[in-house]
């Protein structure tokens, strides 16, 4: 890229507060034609706000619009609504999924952009009774689809894609509008933001994605990346800037740049993802878990038939592509999806499809579906960290008489231990569950299944979606937890470096059956060979 | 010299006012006001300011329970309790089965809350039942379990063997009649139990003592184990699957609770009234309840004990001193068009505010 060209995207000054509450200050960058710029900082930097003052969201011109200036080819742009962004040639795909679950993946993509055909009802009515040309629109959303490198067909529902699809259906969409024809004065897609595409994709899925930004970058368009996983940043990345409370702290080069450094930019303090040792060792030769031929219906996570067994005091990974059934373990075994097999925990059978039974025996499990599952939203924190405890163990209650009653004082004790130890931001323990950040959600997730006292820890996606600083202390929070209390904990995660740093062994699954156990301190290619090769060997 | 003290005193309370506003509810405060209003123009209407209280307390007293009913439903993720009538129809079996074995005061209102009990818990067993079939569209279901179960009982009225003269019609000797006297019975029995009387301010504590003791239970209940368990089923049924709490059994629960107090709501608003009322009349008690908890500031899966006395006074206030005023102001007698309008305007401004669950 040519310095002297004039930038594609050029942002002067910009600040932002929300009612005095500064969150953007002085932002100064310029994006060229091509170039991918990576986008980094802690949950709360102002990442998100920077991108919405970009897309020109409705909230930031209710909230008193924006100080500075947005400059387009070198000329001053603001942007009333994110249309005007369309026009301009800005995409974005968002964190959350705006997808039609019950429509089609081409109809998804070309949604209210679909390709017509005249007919003669649109001669005598008009166009809005045009038909829709259904092959120029399997065409056009296998084409976008091809672009990203990726089989997927397009005639399936959205609603039976496993996460990782979604996400690239979305990405889809936005590549798919180059196609369109435009309105006057409208440009075709010419700078792609992604708001953390790769959260919710397997490490296979966002190798193809970023196989995927290169094959656009070549073809003029830049891109904005924002993403938690530094090595894709670092690997795909042309440019990588650092944001930390409303400032950015560093822009360089990515060939510059090595992880362990932007996370300490990140965050404001050195960071490390090496493995921790065991500083005490509570594991026993004993079986606490056996699992034999389960089978667990899970749509998107089907797990077809696996068995393993997991050694009392130890922390049991689960690895695995999106998709493959890791995530089906243990809800399958918790009663939450349809299950069948043999479970047996402490040598005692496990009933199946009964949540409250291994609740009972003394499992617990904090889910990956955090909002859905693992929170009352609405309630307060103290709620959520002791209702399942004062359920299954009547723990927190008084009794008087025949009548079991909440122990206000016991919860609101619990409730600031757990508040103290994890560390949890909040502004009282009365606070909603949902006023608060993912990393402190799941903070709350983990306090409530430490409440419980469970000899048994399921944690499925401990660290999906939230920022660097909080996964450090929920990692190192469930290691000191499994050795100062002696808990065996079974973890399931996308992540592999974050299996391989806190686990004891690992189980990759593939198609739904395990492909092999093998301990964390092998080589983290063996398991990525495990991931995506076909064969099944038996599991030992 | 007012006018500027006026203004200053404005400027400070400004702020005041307006975190008071913000935590009340503008939509309650203005109907809250309103009522103020009605009261404050009630002399110049020829209408006695205590008098109009009176009334509007006695009517608070006769209804607090029905609206209560909603509260357990409410907490349990079912929604608005639309079946009342079902409750109703417990209550109304319970009171004519008291009658029929011949009670008398006080033990007539109380067995009257015995018998229809084990009718309220298997109504509301199959109630319940049926309810968990439909989890997301249960006040849809709910409102046609009311009307239908009104109009089975319409034939059952006739054909149950009653035989107590004081209620059969007369000339057949058979077929409980429209409306039946509580005269020597139950009439009165609460009402006129510690009742205040000052010039026109009768204030009918001993009904209030009734509600409030009601309205106890519940809110202790809601504070034990299965209280709190009722709350998270409503508030994310996963979540309670998930913490080991049957969601089904929670909400059979609820919704048998909700309809024990219907039935015992119709009672304590018989014995007020005077009357029992069968037949049609179950058929629509089930609005002016659910509206007056949403006015109260409830929403379709939250609601407290604070919005059921806020919402009841207010929606019966208004009821109560809006015809007479209005009467009184246009010298001609409309009361009766005023009242079906207000009330019915004000279930329609009670239903609009309702939030629409998102299950």
């Amino acid at each position: 890229m040519e310095k002297t060209e004039i930038p594609l995207l050029e942002m002067k000054g910009i600040s932002k507060d929300f009612f005095g509450n500064q969150v953007l200050n002085d932002i100064n960058f310029t994006l060229h034609r091509g170039e991918i710029l990576g986008l980094v900082g802690e949950n709360g930097a102002g990442k998100s706000t920077l991108m919405k003052i970009l897309f020109g969201m409705e909230e930031i011109l209710q909230t008193g619009g924006y100080g500075g200036d947005v400059l387009i080819d070198g000329k001053k742009v603001l942007f009333k609504s994110p249309e005007d962004a369309l026009r301009a040639g800005i995409g974005m795909v968002h964190q959350e999924f705006s997808l039609l679950p019950e429509f089609t993946v081409a109809e998804n993509i070309l949604l209210n952009r679909e390709p017509e055909k005249y007919s003669v009802m649109s001669e005598l009515f008009g166009k809005r009774l045009n038909t829709v040309d259904r092959a120029e629109m399997q065409r056009r959303a296998l084409k976008a689809i091809s672009k990203l490198g990726i089989e997927l067909d397009a005639g399936k529902r959205i609603q039976d894609l496993p996460v990782g699809y979604k996400q690239f259906t979305e990405i889809a969409r936005e590549l798919s509008k180059e196609d369109d024809k435009r309105d006057e004065g409208a440009s075709s897609l010419r700078l792609l933001v992604l708001d953390e595409p790769t959260a919710v994709l397997s490490e296979k899925e966002a190798e193809t994605l970023l196989s995927a930004m290169h094959m656009l970058s070549e073809a003029g368009i830049a891109i904005i990346f924002i993403s938690h996983r530094l090595h894709e940043i670092t690997s795909a990345c042309d440019t990588v800037m650092v944001m930390r409370d409303g400032l950015i702290i560093k822009k360089v080069p990515a060939k510059s740049a090595n992880v362990s450094d932007i996370a300490s930019w990140m965050v404001g303090r050195s960071v490390s993802t090496e493995r921790v040792e065991r500083k005490v060792e509570v594991r026993s030769d004993k079986d606490i878990l056996k699992v034999e031929h389960l089978k667990v219906i899970m749509p998107g996570e089907m797990v077809r038939d696996v068995s393993f067994s997991v050694k009392e005091g130890e922390i049991f990974g689960i690895g695995g592509l999106a998709g493959q059934g890791k995530i089906g373990i243990p809800n399958g075994i918790m009663g939450l999806y349809n299950a069948m097999g043999n479970v047996e925990f402490d040598g005692k059978k496990v009933t199946l499809n009964a949540p409250r039974m291994p609740l009972d025996e003394g499992m617990a499990f904090v889910s990956e579906d955090r909002r859905g599952v693992g929170l009352l939203l609405d309630e307060s924190l103290e709620w959520n960290v002791a209702f399942a405890a004062m359920q299954i163990k009547e723990d927190f209650l008084k009794k008087i008489g025949p009548m079991k009653f909440r122990d206000q004082r016991a919860i609101e004790k619990v409730t600031k231990e757990y508040v103290d130890l994890l560390e949890i931001k909040c502004t009282s323990t009365r606070q909603k569950a949902k006023e608060l950040s993912g990393g402190n959600q799941q903070k709350v997730c983990l306090a409530k299944a430490f409440a419980l006292s469970p000899r048994l820890l399921f944690v499925s996606e401990p660290t999906r979606g939230i920022d660097i600083g909080a996964k450090a202390l929920v990692l190192s929070a469930l290691r000191r937890y499994n050795e100062e209390h002696k808990v065996t904990i079974v973890m399931v995660s996308s992540e592999l470096e974050e299996l391989r740093s806190i686990c004891d062994r690992i189980a990759i699954i593939q198609d739904g059956r395990v492909a092999d156990i093998l301990p964390a301190t092998s080589d983290s290619t063996e398991f990525g060979m495990l991931m995506v090769s076909k064969v099944n060997k038996e599991a030992n | 010299m007012g006018l500027d003290t006026a203004s200053l005193d404005s400027a400070m309370l400004k702020t005041k006012i307006q975190g008071l506003v913000k935590s009340f509810g503008l939509p309650r405060l203005i109907i809250a006001l309103f009522l103020l209003l009605l009261f404050i123009i009630a002399p110049f209407a020829g209408l006695n300011f205590f008098t109009g209280l009176s009334d509007t307390f006695n009517r608070f007293g006769m209804n607090a329970v029905l609206v209560l009913a909603m509260v357990p439903m409410i907490h349990s993720g079912c929604g608005l309790n639309f079946g009342l009538p079902l409750g109703i129809i417990s209550g109304l079996l319970g009171a004519t089965l008291s009658l029929e074995f011949e009670f008398t005061g006080m033990a007539s209102f109380l067995m009257a809350i015995v018998f229809s009990t084990p009718f309220a818990v298997i109504l509301g067993y199959g109630y319940g039942v049926l309810l968990n079939k439909v989890k997301g569209g249960e006040m849809m279901i709910a409102t046609y379990v009311g009307f239908s179960s009104v109009a089975f009982m319409c034939m059952m009225w006739l054909l149950l063997p009653y035989d107590n003269p004081s209620m059969v019609w007369g000339f057949s000797g058979e077929g409980l009649r429209t409306t039946i006297s509580l005269e020597g019975a139950y009439s009165g029995i609460l009402m006129n139990f510690l009742s205040l009387e000052i010039g026109h301010l009768k204030i009918p504590f001993g009904m209030f003592l009734f509600f409030a003791l009601l309205a106890f239970l519940v809110w202790g209940f809601l504070k034990t184990k299965t209280g709190t368990a009722m709350t998270a089923v409503g508030s994310n049924p996963v979540f309670a699957t998930a913490s080991g709490v049957s969601v089904d059994k929670m909400r059979t629960l609820s919704v048998v609770m909700s309809t024990w107090l219907g039935a015992v709501g119709i009672i304590v608003y018989q014995q007020s009234f005077g009357f029992i009322q069968l037949y049609m009349s179950p058929f629509y008690m089930a609005l002016p309840a659910v509206s007056a908890i949403l006015l109260g500031g409830a929403s379709v899966n939250k609601a407290s004990i604070t919005n059921v006395v806020i919402g009841t006074f207010l929606f019966q206030g208004i009821l109560t001193m809006t015809p007479s005023v209005m009467n009184g102001l246009i010298q001609t007698d409309v009361s009766e068009v005023i009242r079906i309008i207000v009330s019915n305007g004000m279930i329609l401004y009670a239903l609009t505010r309702k939030q629409e669950a998102t299950r």
